[in-house]
């Protein structure tokens, strides 16, 4: 597909809000020195976050932050979807149900009778679910929050015509190339930056603490690995399985191997 | 003073404070003085001014994927064994911008002409000192010589150190680069309790450490620094057997051991980022939005990068086997058909710094036996 400003109008785009935090919208707008270049590169026609005119659709590129939780939300986004030529998913909810997927690994009406007195008043779905297990996805941006910079970039690649230039490799590789010191080797801290997507820019190892693996998973992965090397240097039970199971725990590769490392837990307590 | 005695080749004692003149003495004269300080629990090379910003009393503990550093309260420092940093990213750095280029009506181009910082290494190990030697091979070709890596090399100068106390991941002695220096430093220093003992290996570290305030050494002071250095040599205990080495494993591809350490790997690509030689990059555009800038930087890249060995249609190295194949075959191996030397100078960094604690030398080993079977 191709967005070019000089034979069209500025491409329309709109930025829709699903389950979620809002900090993937916020790095939007924290864009600050580039929001101009932004601005006059596409007309922001949806952003609610930002503006309440609403010019209407449809529109050229969808930003979608957020996961599906609610029956209203599952119908919405097929909406959505058909309003927009090409669609984004921003954040690791929008691109894997993002921390509030926890929930798939326990029972929702469990919390809600908990929680609130009148829990027959919420319309909720069992699991948090990716924007792309609802409708197709064009493109993905991971992070809890999305580095804003690579939101400009994919923009620009669209409006260029070109492929966006996402690192494929893993945090590792960026944490090296900042001479950061290891915190997995040198402090016995676990990280999942060895099977992560790079793209943050090793933004945890920075200030001392491992990767939580919000950027998903990397292209040359190896989960299993991973478990058979960390699992064994768990500090209390179930350190890494629960690591997995963070911000990118409904994601399939976190997901099977988080279930690898409870498994691999359990036989060493039986031993 | 005894400038009579002072020649290349010579050995003189100095007093450890004297080495902040000598410092200072580099930075009045241009050089940009980098060398070890503790950081984040860890060893990393960063801008020094003296002595006071150097590591006191380290000692590390390394070993297959596990470093920590040991405070001994001593009075010295050079006992630590380097750590995940060499001096590599000083003459290769991480990230350089080539150029930049800008479209007013047409495209102007607008290359990197920053001049390069010149550095003086404080503290370069037997083992880093062949490391930059294995990279002058890489960089500095009869064929084509890198300009970002050769202007920062002509301009070194380099003040070595023998490691009197090597780690258990060190093999140097396996590859004939250590642990004592032998030649390619301005200075060498050997630390004893309350002097360095210099040996001067240039004109220009002569130059330098003749308005220092020195002495002759004393019988006593030679021999302990003689015997320091049998001890480091006695203290390393881990081996990597050479003989036959490239053949072994290029005449062994299919072995069993390959599909095994390609289970074990991440293919994170940490033992090439840490490893003094490795030399991998990428090249890489980022246009801004408007489309009219742009600028293209080279980057420090790895084998074990998937994207690495991607050409048009598919990628020739698709799993984890052949990357660390890839990696290990050309260190060991076909390095010497391209360079003239090993690619491996025995630091021990990729032992050390694999989260997997995967030891190169064992892989090897692993793959004699197998073969002898």
């Amino acid at each position: 597909m191709t967005l070019t400003p000089k034979t069209a109008p500025r491409p329309k785009v709109a930025v829709y809000k699903f389950s979620s935090c809002d900090g993937c919208q916020l790095s939007l707008l924290n864009l600050e020195d580039e929001l101009l270049d932004l601005a006059s590169a596409v007309d922001i026609s949806y952003f609610l976050e930002a503006t309440r005119t609403v010019k209407p659709g449809p529109y050229d590129i969808g930003i979608v932050e957020g996961s599906i939780t609610t029956p209203h939300e599952a119908e919405r986004i097929k909406d959505v979807r058909a309003e927009c030529k090409y669609m984004i998913a921003l954040g690791t909810c929008a691109t894997a149900g993002g921390i509030q997927a926890l929930r798939n690994f326990a029972s929702v009406a469990d919390y809600a009778r908990t929680v609130y007195p009148h829990p027959e008043f919420l319309h909720f779905l069992d699991k948090s679910t990716s924007i792309a297990e609802n409708v197709p996805v064009d493109l993905s941006i991971w992070g809890c929050p999305v580095n804003k910079f690579m939101v400009v970039e994919v923009i620009a690649a669209l409006l260029q015509n070109r492929r966006p230039n996402f690192p494929p490799s893993p945090v590792c590789l960026e944490c090296k190339r900042r001479g950061l010191v290891c915190v997995a080797v040198a402090h016995g801290t676990p990280c999942l930056g060895p099977v992560v997507h790079g793209g943050c820019g090793a933004l945890c190892p920075a200030n001392g603490r491992g990767c939580y693996g919000c950027f998903g998973p990397s292209s040359a992965a190896n989960f299993s690995a991973l478990v058979g090397s960390m699992t064994p240097l768990d500090r209390y039970p179930n350190e890494t399985a629960g690591l997995l199971r963070s911000f990118s725990s409904h994601a399939p590769a976190f997901k099977s191997a988080a279930e690898a490392a409870l498994k691999l837990s359990s036989e060493k307590e039986q031993k | 003073m005894l400038d009579s005695t002072l020649n290349t080749g010579s050995t003189v004692a100095l007093p450890k404070l004297e080495l902040d003149a000598l410092l200072a003495d580099l930075r009045q004269n241009g050089f940009q003085t980098v060398g070890p300080r503790l950081q984040d629990e860890s060893i990393v090379y960063r801008e020094i001014e003296g002595l006071k910003d150097l590591p006191r009393g380290i000692l590390s503990e390394q070993a297959p994927g596990s470093y920590r550093i040991i405070r001994t309260g001593k009075e010295r420092y050079f006992d630590f064994i380097p750590a995940g940093q060499s001096w590599k990213q000083f003459l290769f750095p991480p990230r350089h911008t080539l150029f930049s280029a800008t479209k007013d009506g047409t495209w102007q181009l607008k290359e990197n002409d920053e001049p390069a910082p010149r550095y003086a290494l404080v503290g370069v190990r037997a083992c880093e000192l062949a490391a930059i030697a294995v990279q002058d091979k890489v960089f500095m070709r009869p064929d084509f010589s890198d300009p970002i890596y050769r202007l920062r090399r002509e301009g070194l100068f380099i003040i070595a150190v023998n490691c009197l106390d090597p780690d258990s991941t060190c093999f140097c002695t396996s590859m004939g680069t250590g642990p004592r220096l032998r030649s390619g430093f301005d200075l060498c220093l050997t630390e004893l309790d309350d002097a360095f003992l210099v040996e001067i290996g240039s004109e220009l570290g002569r130059s330098f450490l003749a308005s220092r305030t020195y002495s002759l050494p004393s019988a006593f002071m030679q021999d302990a620094a003689a015997r320091a250095l049998t001890r480091a040599v006695e203290s390393i205990t881990r081996t990597l057997d050479t003989d036959g080495l490239p053949e072994l494993l290029l005449n062994n591809l299919e072995a069993e051991r390959w599909n095994d350490v390609g289970k074990r790997c991440l293919s994170c690509a940490n033992c090439t980022q840490v490893c003094p030689t490795c030399f991998c990059w990428d090249a890489t555009d980022a246009v801004d939005i408007s489309g009219k800038n742009t600028r293209r930087e080279r980057l420090w890249d790895s084998c074990f990068n998937p994207n690495y060995s991607y050409v048009f249609g598919g990628n020739t190295r698709p799993n984890i086997r052949s990357r660390y194949r890839q990696w290990l075959t050309h260190k060991l191996g076909t390095w010497v058909e391209q360079f003239g030397t090993s690619g491996c100078v025995g630091c021990g960094r990729c032992i050390t710094w694999c989260p997997a604690k995967i030891d190169l030398t064992e892989e090897a080993a692993a793959i004699r036996r197998e073969v002898a079977k």
